[in-house]
């Protein structure tokens, strides 16, 4: 057991960080939502609304804030399955450190990539 | 206030505290809110990252985006499944999350109530909105189409 005083084994390590990041890109990613769909929508009003529209999804600045978008996207998606993990496998919050680290690899993995090609388009590779 | 649960603990979240009210007199409906975010979010994670594969990687990825790519995306009944399930299931994941949030925070009653009033709406609008526009989709709506159905 530790001898540290209690509360100390979650507040201000990964298990906390993890919930506020979980927090934070979740409610980032709803309101991006909320304001995708409503572009979307512009498929029913005419070609040249839409287009305009999502024209600017292919400016250099919005470029950027889409690798922000992806990277709280495949923070939010593997730290819930880090999450499911905790709680449905009996091992979960024994090795809750080990996946927070899995949880890393795979972000670096599929972001690179991302990165790479995104910003490849956005800046006319 | 109530007594609080142990977070993430599966036998005893329906303990969690629920607009207040007291043990005795509570629902399962936390317990299968919870259980629907678990749920919920393994089938996002496919949805999403399948969309943002095949949307940004694939292809011209953003520059690739138009009318037309819509177009050709919806006339394939499998993607307009994939985009409805992933609408549904993302705004009822999120709007469960940011209810979690209002719970969490707003700590007056009117608060919460006010709160929850303008999510739900909002949510309300949003997957109306969005399923009426995969299902009433037009490709023909551009004079310039390319698709067979628009010859």
């Amino acid at each position: 057991m530790p001898s540290k005083p209690a509360g100390t084994l979650y507040r201000g390590r990964e298990g906390m960080w993890s919930w506020v990041a979980h927090r934070i890109t979740g409610v980032g990613i709803f309101f991006f939502l909320l304001v995708h769909v409503l572009d979307t929508a512009l498929v029913r009003v005419s070609p040249h609304a839409y287009n305009e529209v999502i024209g600017t999804y292919k400016n250099p600045i919005v470029g950027l804030l889409e690798v922000g978008l992806v990277a709280a996207i495949l923070f939010h998606a593997f730290n819930g399955i880090r999450l499911i993990l905790i709680d449905f496998w009996a091992k979960g919050p024994r090795y809750q450190r080990q996946l927070m680290i899995g949880v890393g690899v795979i972000w670096v993995v599929l972001f690179v990539p991302f990165v790479i090609r995104h910003l490849t388009h956005v800046f006319g590779g | 206030m109530s007594e609080i649960a142990a977070p993430r603990s599966s036998s005893r979240s329906r303990s969690v505290k629920g607009g207040g009210r007291n043990h005795s007199g509570q629902t399962n409906f936390e317990l299968y809110s919870w259980l629907f975010m678990r749920l919920s979010g393994l089938a996002l994670v496919i949805l999403v990252l399948g969309h943002l594969f095949v949307n940004l990687m694939l292809g011209g990825g953003i520059t690739a985006l138009d009318f037309g790519f819509v177009a050709g995306k919806w006339a394939n009944p499998l993607w307009q499944v994939w985009d409805l399930l992933m609408l549904w299931l993302a705004m009822l994941h999120g709007g469960n999350g940011l209810r979690t949030i209002i719970n969490d925070y707003a700590e007056k009653d009117q608060t919460r109530f006010w709160l929850k009033a303008l999510l739900i709406t909002a949510a309300l609008v949003i997957v109306v909105l969005g399923t009426l526009v995969i299902f009433t989709f037009d490709p023909c709506l551009d004079p310039n189409s390319t698709l067979s159905v628009c010859k």
